[in-house]
């Protein structure tokens, strides 16, 4: 792991969720860039790929899971984490984004201490993916 | 003195009367609300058994047999206990195959056939056409009594006018028995009017011979002690009740017994009113002890009037048999008299009507039909419509069969063949037992059987007890009796075989009883039943076991035109008629219209049952044969199949049906299963959708409000601008929940609305006007294009505002272009206001289009990324306008814009024009 | 209504009670001189034995069926 602060993609098409991840992130020290759909974010991880993906499920163009599964399929993104944000708690749909790869999920409306807790055990130094209960 | 016009008048006013009654009767009956349609009624129109020669002649037989005239009453009462067998058999039986006569009863039941039925009409029309003379005498003789008055004692000389007088009552009775017995053919043959006159008369007989009966017993007497006290002391009068003319031979009162319990359910008249008049055979049950009750009230004085009779006038001055007219008449009772006279005409005239209805429907359907019919050259067969042709038939019968009775009685007059038909006539119906009782509960019976059966007994009859009632009247050489047919002692025809001891009718019913019952039995059993008796005789016998008679147990195979059938039809009951009965019957088969009936056995069946209603079963089968190809079977076939297997059929084609009804029944619950999960994926989904826009705005709010409490030290003015998108969501949320209730109001039916005339110019220009701060924001161009003339909507105006709105910034939503425009139509169309909203922007696909409408479907990308709304305007607009009778739609392609459009209809009186 | 009801069966009972009574040999019980209230014994015999069946068709067919 480098010194350099770890590079963070939050994709989310809600505005004002986004801020609020923008801002509880950025605040960290965390390198952050947003993408507000699918398309844009695939665009986004293959130019620079991040340590972690936040990655929001019910998406325009291309929705959360295809997205999840085209990074896991791409070698090059192998060191990037993944974790779904999701409105829809059903334990199916958390059990499918964790086949297709995702690292861990997160429930909206998620409370800011558990998201920051998550993303710091994701970005932790051994890069060991880590599924949050 | 009574005049005779007083008495002429009296007659005539109270037949009028009888023509008011079925009148009414018949209208209720069209109006369908019969009057007769109850066990009372029912009753009191079985009691048309009692005729005048129960009125007049059961008096008359008192005072020569004391007690010896209660069998003819004491077998009805017996025969009723079994009526829950046998007559409700009957009932069950003519109504599944539309039986409308006995004749045609017995003729059904052994293979449809016309000599059998012939047989019985002609055994019918001699034994009660004397029946109905004797009828006719009595109201002649109550005519010549009453002329008396108040001399009741007075030479019995006939006046010639009042003979006439008879034979006008007589033609009086056929014009009623023709207007009110044919008004139409009817497949049932019922007659409401004719039926609520019967029992009217039986309640004029019953309570005139209960006032006569109490007059002379407590009026005239003191009471029935002092009745029967005196008359002990006259000691003619004592040996009549102590050794009770039965009590001295027990073998007439029993064979009078067995006579007059066949006669209850075999008279043509009783046949009539029991089976073929009955209106529900519920009715049935009361009648079982009502009408035996019936018997007992109108006897219990007839042996006060018959001693009273015999004590108050002199030893053969009086006419026994006039008793109950010229008791009263001696005592002066003018009123007492004539309604005893008016009691005497109305068991009369009962009788005679019901009776000849029942012959002329018989000489009809079971005599003058089949030969017309089989008379090739009239081409009777050919002709499209015989239903005039029959009601010509049938209103002849009816005037030949009373002509008839009339002559019969002109001619007879005093003579003993007429005073005695009473039983004689008892005794020829009783020859239809063995054929009809076997027929009900024995399969065995054939058609020969019953032919042979009825022959025998009738010859017997014949020769045994009618032509020896001529030889007493002096019509035969009176040898006849004394010395037998040609000199053999052993055919004396009241000496059969040199059996003496018994009188006449227990003579007569013995031997003819031996020769029916032998004959019928023994022929029965000469040779198997062919296939069409076999079939008939399980029908019959097993009738409460198909349980849906004429459900297709008949077994049958061929072809035919429903077209050909309803032609048919229509030849004997009228094309109408015929068109109304084939709805009929596609009703019954759950069939949408005639159009889709198909040539069937149970349609072949159901046109053959109409028909026999209106020609008799035998002919109806020839007439449907003749359309219907039938393919023949052979008999070794036939005899395996309906042998072993017609029950086995039948039953199968009703397993069968119940199978597919079953069938049927599991592809409806499947597909309401189908609809039910369907529904209940759809709430799943709405439920799931709702639970996700719920938490979007509530994932804002919470983060916010956790990152406000962690940072204090956060700038004002992140502060400010975190606390506004805070407030923004809430008001997100609070739109949302107040529209999802919304919804759920308007599709459950419970939204409040408060219709109103609205002008819907204004509706759109505030609209406009609340939404123009947006547009001014995303600098687009709204135009309205309203006409100054409008009609008024009937609407609620905050619901309609509602919509303009929604559309209006949905409209707004897909504007993407710097030069974006919107614009605001209306036109007025001949029944409807219709509103166009028109953006020019980045349109909807075609996919999206079938959707938008529905719960939560929104375009998937819109410029500003995610769609605005709830998701939910569209759907609420659209309840919106269904709930006022418009329609909401919308035109687009994408690139091109969108057109939202959507109608109000306009009330119907649009004068009121609004002046702008 | 149909088949050996519990109905029909009394009925048929009541029709073979009535052949009893109203037929010989019973009947000549009554046939004698002896009077009841000056009446005939046979013809208020016969009377109340026809009373006795209409009441009891009137019991069977008016009570209630098992």
């Amino acid at each position: 792991m480098s010194a350099a602060p770890s590079r963070v993609l939050i994709v989310e098409d809600e505005e004002s969720i986004l801020l609020s991840l923008e801002f509880l992130l950025g605040k960290e020290g965390y390198a952050v860039t947003t993408a507000r759909d699918g398309a844009a974010a695939l665009r986004e991880v293959q130019a620079r790929p991040p340590d972690l993906v936040l990655l929001d499920v019910m998406l325009p163009l291309i929705d959360g899971f295809e997205l999840c599964r085209l990074i896991r399929e791409n070698p090059a993104l192998r060191g990037t984490r993944i974790m779904l944000v999701t409105a829809r708690g059903r334990e199916t749909e958390i059990a499918r984004g964790l086949a297709l790869g995702a690292d861990a999920y997160l429930t909206k409306p998620f409370s800011t201490r558990d998201l920051m807790d998550k993303v710091r055990g994701l970005l932790s130094g051994n890069g060991a993916p880590q599924s949050a209960g | 003195m009574l005049s005779g016009a007083l008495i002429v008048v009296l007659s005539f006013a109270y037949v009028g009367m009888l023509f008011a009654i079925a009148y009414y009767g018949d209208k209720r009956a069209d109006a369908g609300r019969s009057i007769i349609a109850n066990p009372y009624i029912y009753t009191l129109s079985l009691a048309v058994y009692c005729t005048s020669w129960t009125f007049y002649g059961s008096v008359g037989r008192a005072a020569t047999s004391g007690i010896g005239f209660l069998p003819i009453y004491l077998g009805p009462t017996l025969m009723a206990a079994l009526w829950w067998y046998v007559l409700l058999k009957m009932i069950r039986i003519s109504k599944a195959h539309r039986i409308t006569s006995i004749a045609d009863f017995i003729g059904s039941r052994y293979g449809k056939s016309h000599v059998l039925d012939g047989l019985v009409t002609i055994i019918a029309v001699l034994g009660i056409v004397p029946y109905i003379a004797l009828q006719l005498k009595a109201i002649s003789a109550s005519f010549s009594t009453m002329l008396r008055y108040p001399n009741a004692v007075a030479p019995t000389a006939s006046l010639p006018f009042l003979q006439d007088n008879t034979f006008y009552i007589a033609m009086l009775l056929a014009a009623f028995t023709i207007l009110f017995g044919t008004r139409h053919l009817d497949a049932t043959e019922r007659h409401e009017g004719l039926v609520a006159v019967i029992a009217f008369e039986s309640v004029v007989k019953l309570v005139a011979f209960l006032a006569v009966g109490a007059f002379v017993t407590w009026g005239m007497f003191d009471g029935f002690d002092d009745v029967f006290t005196k008359a002990a002391a006259v000691p003619e009068l004592n040996a009549l009740l102590v050794q009770g003319g039965a009590a001295g031979n027990y073998t007439t009162w029993a064979s009078l017994t067995v006579l007059s319990m066949l006669a209850i359910i075999l008279l043509p008249r009783q046949f009539q009113v029991s089976v073929v008049e009955n209106v529900n055979e519920r009715h049935l049950n009361k009648a079982i002890w009502l009408f035996p009750l019936y018997l007992f009230a109108i006897n219990i004085f007839v042996l006060p009037i018959a001693l009273g009779g015999l004590m108050y006038f002199p030893a053969g001055s009086v006419d026994a048999d006039t008793f109950v007219l010229t008791l009263p008449m001696a005592e002066q009772k003018t009123w007492l008299a004539l309604l005893a006279f008016v009691g005497g005409l109305s068991a009369a005239t009962g009788m005679v009507i019901v009776e000849t209805i029942a012959l002329s429907t018989m000489v009809c359907n079971d005599l003058v039909m089949p030969i017309l019919l089989r008379w090739k050259f009239l081409r009777l067969t050919e002709s499209p419509d015989l239903s005039g042709l029959l009601l010509g038939i049938r209103r002849s019968a009816i005037v030949v069969v009373l002509v008839l009775g009339y002559g019969y009685f002109y001619l007879a007059g005093e003579a003993y063949a007429l005073v005695s038909i009473g039983l004689i006539s008892f005794t020829a119906v009783a020859q239809f037992a063995p054929a009809m009782l076997g027929g009900l509960f024995w399969k065995g019976g054939t058609r020969l059987g019953a032919l042979c059966g009825l022959s025998a007994g009738f010859l017997v009859w014949l020769y045994s007890l009618l032509l020896p009632s001529f030889a007493k009247s002096g019509w035969l050489p009176i040898t006849f009796l004394t010395e037998g047919i040609m000199g053999f002692d052993l055919l004396k025809p009241q000496q059969l075989f040199g059996l003496t001891g018994l009188d006449d009718i227990s003579h007569c019913l013995f031997w003819s009883m031996i020769a029916n019952v032998g004959c019928y039995v023994g022929f029965s059993l000469w040779r198997q039943p062919t296939a069409a008796e076999h079939s008939q005789a399980n029908l019959f016998v097993d009738v409460f076991r198909h349980v849906a008679p004429g459900s297709g147990s008949r077994f049958w195979r061929g072809s035919a035109t429903v077209a050909d059938l309803q032609t048919l039809l229509g030849r004997f009951i009228g094309p109408e008629r015929a068109n109304e009965s084939f709805a009929a019957y596609a009703r019954s088969q759950g069939i949408p219209g005639i159009e889709q009936v198909s040539a069937n056995a149970v349609l072949v069946h159901y046109v053959e049952s109409q028909i026999a209603g209106a020609i008799g079963s035998a002919s109806a089968r020839d007439m449907v044969a003749s359309v219907v190809v039938e393919e023949p079977l052979a008999l070794d076939e036939v005899m395996a199949i309906i042998d072993e297997a017609s029950q086995a059929l039948a039953y199968s084609r009703q397993l069968e049906q119940k199978s597919r009804e079953l069938e049927a029944a599991t592809n409806e619950l499947r597909g309401a299963n189908q609809r039910l999960q369907e529904l209940d994926r759809l709430k799943d989904d709405f439920i799931s959708t709702v639970t996700h826009e719920l938490r979007t705005p509530l994932t804002s709010i919470r983060a916010f409000s956790e990152i406000l409490s962690d940072n204090p030290q956060l700038e004002p003015e992140q502060r400010s601008k975190f606390l506004g998108i805070i407030t923004r969501e809430s008001e997100r949320l609070t739109r949302l929940i107040n529209q999802v209730l919304d919804l759920a109001k308007l599709e459950s039916g419970a939204a409040d609305w408060h219709p109103s005339e609205v002008d819907m110019r204004e509706v759109l220009e505030d609209a406009a006007a609340a939404l123009s701060q947006i547009y001014k924001e995303r600098s687009i161009t709204l135009d309205l294009q309203i006409p100054q003339q409008l009609p008024l909507v009937m609407a609620d105006r905050d619901r309609i505002t509602q919509v303009a709105l929604n559309l209006l910034s949905n409209a707004a939503n897909f504007c993407d272009k710097p030069d974006s425009r919107v614009s605001i139509a209306l036109f007025e169309e001949a029944a409807a206001l219709r509103i166009e909203i028109a953006d020019n922007g980045i349109g909807i696909s075609p996919a999206d289009q079938a959707v938008i409408f529905e719960k939560f479907r929104q375009v998937s990308d819109t410029p500003a990324g995610k769609p605005r709304g709830s998701g939910l305007g569209l759907a609420i607009s659209r309840e919106i306008i269904h709930h006022f009778g418009g329609r909401l739609w919308v035109e687009s392609a994408l690139g091109r814009g969108s057109k939202f459009s959507f109608t109000l209809p306009l009330p119907h009186n649009s004068a009121n024009h609004l002046v702008a | 209504m149909i088949g050996p009801t519990l109905k029909g069966q009394r009925l048929v009972a009541l029709f073979l009670l009535g052949c009893l009574l109203f037929n010989f040999p019973l009947l000549a019980l009554f046939t004698g001189n002896s009077r009841l209230w000056g009446i005939p014994l046979i013809y208020c015999y016969i009377f109340a034995a026809w009373m006795v069946i209409i009441a009891l068709m009137a019991l069977i067919i008016e009570g209630r069926d098992q």
